[in-house]
């Protein structure tokens, strides 16, 4: 029976496809229905070919309001995370010192609970001191769980780097600034850009949370959220379509330098 | 076949402690935790220690709260809402294995089969994360729409018999049903189960494959014996990653259920975001906490794995 054996042969990959195929099955929808013209309020079923929405992204009211809102959060709390992350994880892996295992939890719970209890743990802080929610209280929030993954990511770097590099710069006659400028920050990059990626992600993508502590402010999921009661643009597409080929030529063309520079070195 | 599985590739770094400690900058690394750990405890720790005593409050809102040690909010609430709790704990456990065997194949394919189209699997696993994950979520109502082919095509395989009687769905349609919710659940968070599953694979050996089947152990029994073992960090980081946050999640009940189908994330955003009952909202959400933590506890003493994400 060649068919059932070419079959056994490759079940990991054609299971692997399937998985993918799922994956994936949303953004194409998401796609197609961006070239939809539909009836009424919901753009759920197909109706008919039309540029219209690609033509005018921002015509819908309030909807690029929000995602300029999302944008701005998405770069301060990456800013922010990154910092206090990247300093966190380099505490960590390089120095003893005591409480390293409360620290070590502190950083870990974040990512181990769920996020609508962090998210109303914080709306009983910021409603006990009375705090305005709005902008702020969401660029708190965010920095806050951004902050764990940041570490995490930083510390898988810097933990597998060879310490001997240091110390030949060091033997080198290169103070500690210039150690660390040349030698340690270029090495530890990697996990420090990915901890930037992931934070950008999150926070740009965060609805729990940001429900919980926005006030009146309207980020992008949150306007989408909205949508799904109202009526969803056709937009929301374009922009959840938009989005998804950024990230794909974002990645392809870092793996391309990537690549190049490889080849260059051998 | 133990030592075996504790041989070759180091899984973890064998011990943090081997370093010596550094002399010099004695405060040097409190300076560089600080910041961090400062808003860590302030809008992490201390939250956690607000709703606790939100939680044993009394009082109105026009009249404010006061902290009475008012313990029976907690029976109260889960004795209101326990089948909330449980069906939680259940579709985010069904949730939970779907990702494992659906992610499995997928992280097991990345690690030793793609070869050169590794990488490019790999953008396709991660880039849907940049469309947000509401808009993704929204696309499954079109998917799994009552007239959509995903129906029509369960419909005349009678799977939809099948899960009718199960009861996962209702009549001719999946939307507004728990497979509906399970179904978005597994979609939301099958990239937290792939990432930790291909991490631990690509880090196997693949001369212990060779080894295995040198000794004439079939490719399942290499599997079972071998790979399996060895991936077991992803696994138990994969099913946490996934199990917990579904367990919290109210969007896809939201998006794709009905009110049968409401979770305890849902219970928690309606008493405190429409209701305004601050402590039943804060004593549901420790609830689901220290349930959690328990059934991670758990399962990290048995699965007896240490190391973490």
């Amino acid at each position: 029976m060649p068919f059932v054996n070419w079959l056994k042969r490759h079940l990991v990959v054609i299971a692997g496809i399937l998985t993918l195929a799922y994956l994936l099955l949303p953004n194409v929808i998401v796609t197609v229905f961006s070239f939809n013209k539909p009836k009424g309020r919901f753009n759920y079923e197909w109706q008919q070919f039309s540029l219209d929405a690609w033509k005018r992204p921002c015509g819908v009211a309030d909807m690029c309001g929000s995602l300029s809102i999302s944008l701005q959060i998405a770069v301060w709390a990456t800013i922010g995370a990154t910092i206090l992350g990247t300093m966190i994880a380099f505490a960590l892996v390089r120095y003893r010192f005591r409480a390293r295992g409360a620290v070590n939890s502190l950083i870990f719970l974040p990512m181990a609970m769920p996020e609508v209890v962090m998210a109303a743990s914080l709306l009983t802080l910021f409603l006990n001191m009375g705090a305005q929610l709005g902008f702020y209280t969401i660029l708190i929030a965010h920095i806050m769980f951004c902050l764990s993954f940041v570490v995490t990511a930083v510390k898988a770097r810097v933990m597998s780097m060879d310490p001997r590099l240091e110390e030949a710069a060091r033997d080198l006659y290169a103070g500690p600034v210039q150690t660390f400028l040349r030698v340690t920050l270029p090495i530890a990059a990697p996990g420090i850009a990915a901890g930037a990626l992931l934070s950008f992600a999150l926070s740009f993508d965060d609805f729990i949370i940001t429900n919980f502590n926005a006030g009146s402010t309207v980020t992008f999921p949150m306007f989408v959220w909205g949508s799904a009661q109202r009526g969803t643009p056709v937009q929301i597409n374009v922009i959840g379509t938009a989005m998804f080929l950024v990230a794909v030529l974002f990645v392809l063309s870092s793996m391309l330098i990537n690549n190049r520079r490889n080849n260059q070195k051998a | 076949m133990s030592t075996l599985a504790e041989a070759p590739p180091p899984l973890a770094p064998p011990a943090e402690e081997k370093k010596p400690p550094r002399k010099r900058g004695r405060f040097t690394p409190y300076w560089l935790l600080l910041p961090g750990i400062l808003w860590l405890i302030i809008f992490f720790a201390l939250p956690m220690i607000y709703q606790a005593s939100t939680s044993v409050q009394q009082g109105s809102l026009e009249q404010g709260y006061k902290v009475t040690w008012h313990f029976a909010t907690y029976w109260d609430a889960l004795s209101q809402y326990w089948p909330q709790f449980l069906r939680s704990v259940f579709y985010a456990a069904a949730a939970t294995v779907l990702c494992l065997l659906l992610g499995y194949p997928l992280a097991y394919l990345i690690a030793f089969r793609a070869g050169r189209w590794r990488n490019l699997i790999m953008i396709l696993v991660i880039a849907p994360f940049f469309t947000s994950f509401l808009i993704r979520t929204l696309a499954w109502k079109t998917i799994l729409a009552d007239n959509g082919p995903v129906v029509h095509a369960l419909n005349s395989l009678h799977v939809l018999d099948l899960t009718n009687w199960l009861g996962w769905t209702a009549g001719d349609r999946v939307l507004a049903t728990p497979l509906a919710v399970v179904c978005g659940l597994t979609y939301n968070f099958l990239p937290f189960m792939i990432l930790p599953l291909y991490t631990s694979l690509e880090r196997i050996d693949g001369r212990l494959h060779e080894a295995a089947g040198d000794l004439y152990a079939r490719p399942w029994t290499t599997f079972r014996k071998v790979t399996f073992p060895l991936s077991m960090p992803g696994v138990v980081s994969g099913t946490l990653l996934t199990f917990i946050p579904a367990a919290g999640d109210y969007v896809n009940s939201e998006l794709l259920g009905s009110t049968d189908t409401r979770m305890i994330g849902n219970v928690i955003q309606t008493q405190f975001l429409r209701i305004l009952d601050y402590p039943t909202a804060a004593a549901l959400s420790f609830i689901l906490m220290a349930a959690i933590l328990a059934m991670v506890t758990i399962y990290i003493r048995r699965s007896g794995t240490e190391d973490l994400v």
